[in-house]
């Protein structure tokens, strides 16, 4: 019952975010939300530009390149002289090298993926000046992108489509900020701590215990963590900790938070391309994977896991190992579909503790390319590269020239949606070839058996897919596990972005085809069959011998134990 | 290509200062003048109620068999675990789970060793008594998992089952707002209420 009024809420939440957070940004990136130009001028000035200059598809993937990487520089400098900034309570020494520009590489790809535990590594300085900075720039660069392939569609005949300091600004200023503000005040009310105080010691009278906790401004970065579907959180056990995610109440804000900008962005979407229907087809297709994934994701964790049935234990509550009791399992569960579906990689449990089918839930909703709903942006981009290829399948069917809202989708835009649905099964799937070929990377799994080699399929897909979520058995924090899973991070992050600025581009440049009976329509319940389909031949097939070694088996192999 | 690389300096600087300083201390401020309880720990006289501890003697109810827990570092039950001394003995440490995955042997013994440590003290062992949590510090059991230890504490204080029965029935929370999340009891909360009953 409390499961069932949890989604129920959570739908009617979602659905007032879809239509007013949705029709919001899309006034905010039509340049028609003014209330902060006080502050948005200032920066242009600074930047020498300003929202009249607009840029090609060229120049505007040349500044998002610029930006990303003197991004990563910022923050692998931060994180290698940590020890000489203020704001070190706790007295942390500089990060290693191998290991901050895997960070780095981490927190501008939107990844946030962790192969260091938050409390015993990062001081103050990096927590804040590091790693949350990031979380604000790199989902508006995420959100950036979708929105000039939104143009692309929206457009006819522009040479330009926009400019990206303007479009980054003003998604920081105009949608993160206030959004994770108001969380972050939630959080800290009902507990997540926020203090720059270091850390505190007490001695229980009653049994004698002395504890020292590690603390630290901690509520505020969970906001903008879950709202830009960042993930990284400030302790090593992320969102399963009390201290940042204290109640069933942040639970629930936190889901929703990081499925709000994702799924809004399709009624953006339609909004900006004048066909609310088109982003509601989009939106059917997540919505539906996501549905499914989340009946039976959170129906595994509701059976007993099987090593601790077998040591005599029938639970009545479910899989509650690396649960916490105050989420129980099935919230768990959800919560843990909504983060790895969204690629927002937050745990609010231990998912390699899940049971094998609950761990292929999680696994299988990175593999299908982070769409349903995906993260803030990179959901909406990659999606409508599916919906391009979908289009494309569905005219070669009827046998005419595919069209999009309009646009005619040909060669150019086929190669390269080709090559934007690619490279993440084909990344994801070589460095999880050369992990298990390479004694280096067989070091990392602390599982035996099938679900060691899941563990290292979880860590790379997770990476391949800025997704950030692991399987913590995996020790990550070895030269090879930083350097593969950065080049996994950075490949699986821009390698996708610029095929689709290229898309945006090439589609603003075309003119409209006025719409005729022979057109495939692309707003009804056909087309989102098909998208779903073309999702889940891309994600779900590619990886299936993959998943076969891993979960599969592990599902399989009845009462063995490895 | 100097354009993009100047505006990229003016940006990563501006965005350091605002949305890492500004924000983190703006909401550092609203937090400690709005929740000074909860921006700082939720620490009360004996401990933070946010965070497990362990509680090793029968005269109290024990909370999951965390890092924290009862069991941390017990050679003698042979159970894994300690590996996060923060908790327990007061030094630098962090939150972690087991991480052992639903085919583990390993989680297999450790389950069972936890089983016969609790036979031991006369308890039954409900699920949530024999597995760890993901944070490795949690703070909650269920009404159930107290229940359990009722026989236990009983013996041990002499205070009857029924008035642990009361303790544990005041000192449940329902899941907040009746559906979000689940029912709990602060085990740090609990065994004040004991320690009160026990005066």
């Amino acid at each position: 019952m409390g499961f069932f009024l949890t989604i129920l809420t959570l739908v009617v939440a979602l659905g007032l975010a879809w239509r007013y957070l949705g029709s919001y940004m899309a006034a905010v990136f039509d340049g028609r939300v003014h209330f902060l130009g006080f502050i948005e001028r200032p920066i242009y000035r600074m930047l020498g530009t300003s929202p009249e200059q607009e840029q090609t598809w060229k120049r505007y993937a040349g500044a998002l390149v610029v930006f990303s990487a003197v991004s990563i520089a910022f923050t692998y400098v931060i994180l290698r002289i940590q020890g000489s900034l203020p704001l070190n309570p706790q007295h942390q020494g500089n990060v290693g090298s191998a290991l901050s520009f895997n960070t780095a590489s981490s927190f501008v790809t939107n990844t946030n993926w962790q192969n260091y535990g938050g409390e015993t590594t990062m001081s103050y300085f990096s927590q804040i000046g590091a790693l949350t900075v990031q979380q604000f720039v790199s989902p508006a660069v995420g959100i950036a992108v979708a929105i000039t392939m939104v143009r692309g569609f929206a457009r006819r005949n522009s040479p330009t489509i926009g400019n990206f300091w303007v479009d980054i600004t003003r998604c920081m200023f105009y949608i993160l900020l206030p959004i994770a503000f108001i969380a972050g005040i939630i959080f800290v009310g009902e507990g997540a701590v926020e203090t720059l105080a270091g850390t505190i010691t007490f001695h229980d009278a009653l049994n004698g215990v002395v504890q020292t906790i590690p603390r630290g401004p901690i509520g505020f970065m969970e906001a903008i963590k879950q709202l830009g579907t960042n993930g990284g959180g400030f302790l090593d056990q992320n969102s399963s900790t009390t201290f940042e995610n204290p109640t069933g109440l942040t639970n629930w804000l936190s889901i929703f938070l990081l499925l709000s900008i994702p799924f809004a962005l399709t009624y953006t979407f339609g909004k900006m391309v004048g066909s609310i229907r088109h982003g509601a087809a989009l939106l059917a297709a997540m919505v539906l994977l996501f549905g499914i994934w989340v009946g039976f994701t959170s129906n595994a964790e509701h059976q007993n896991n099987p090593a601790v049935a077998a040591a005599g234990v029938h639970s009545t509550v479910g899989n509650m190992e690396g649960k916490e009791v105050r989420f129980g399992d099935t919230t768990t569960a959800l919560f843990g579909v909504s983060s790895t579906m969204t690629s927002t990689g937050s745990a609010d449990g231990a998912y390699d503790s899940f049971t094998p089918v609950g761990g292929l839930g999680l696994l299988s909703g990175m593999m299908l390319g982070e769409v349903t709903p995906g993260g803030t942006g990179s959901g909406l981009y990659t999606m409508l590269v599916y919906a391009i290829i979908a289009v494309f399948i569905g005219g070669l069917m009827i046998g005419r020239t595919p069209e999009y809202l309009g646009k005619k989708i040909q060669a150019k835009e086929i190669k390269l949606a080709g090559l934007a649905a690619l490279v993440m099964p084909i990344t994801v799937l070589i460095v999880t070839a050369l992990a298990v070929s390479l004694a280096a990377g067989r070091l990392g799994p602390e599982n035996l058996g099938p679900h060691g080699f899941t563990e290292i399929l979880y860590g790379l897909t997770s990476q391949g897919n800025n997704n950030g979520s692991a399987f913590g058995g995996l020790s990550g924090n070895s030269p090879f596990y930083n350097v593969i899973g950065a080049i996994d991070m950075l490949l699986g992050r821009f390698a996708i972005m610029i095929p689709c600025l290229a898309l945006g581009g090439s589609l603003a440049a075309k003119n409209v085809v006025p719409e005729s009976l022979g057109t495939f329509r692309t707003d009804n319940g056909m087309f989102v069959g098909l998208v779903i389909g073309v999702i889940l031949i891309i994600g779900g097939l590619t990886f299936f011998p993959a998943i076969s070694l891993g979960p599969i088996v592990e599902q399989l192999s009845h009462l063995r134990f490895f | 290509m100097l354009a993009h690389l100047r505006r990229s300096l003016v940006m990563a600087v501006f965005c350091l200062v605002f949305f890492g300083f500004v924000y983190a201390f703006a909401g550092t401020g609203v937090a400690q003048v709005l929740f000074p309880f909860h921006a700082n720990g939720s620490v009360t006289k004996n401990g933070s109620l946010l965070i497990g501890q362990n509680w090793s003697s029968p005269k109290w109810f024990h909370g999951r068999p965390d890092d924290a827990g009862p069991y941390a570092a017990n050679a003698k039950n042979n159970v894994a675990g300690g590996d996060n001394p923060l908790v327990a003995n007061g030094s630098h440490g962090e939150s972690a789970a087991t991480n052992l995955g639903p085919r583990s042997k390993l989680l297999e013994t450790n389950t069972k060793a936890l089983v016969a440590y609790w036979h031991n003290l006369g308890v039954k062992p409900t699920i949530d008594l024999v597995t760890t949590s993901g944070s490795g510090y949690d703070p909650d059991i269920s009404a159930l998992d107290a229940t359990v230890q009722i026989p236990m504490v009983a013996k041990a204080t002499g205070i009857s089952p029924a008035h642990l029965r009361t303790l544990i029935a005041q000192q449940t929370h329902p899941a907040q707002w009746g559906f979000m999340g689940s029912s709990f009891i602060d085990v740090l909360q609990l065994n004040e209420g004991l320690a009160k009953l026990e005066k």
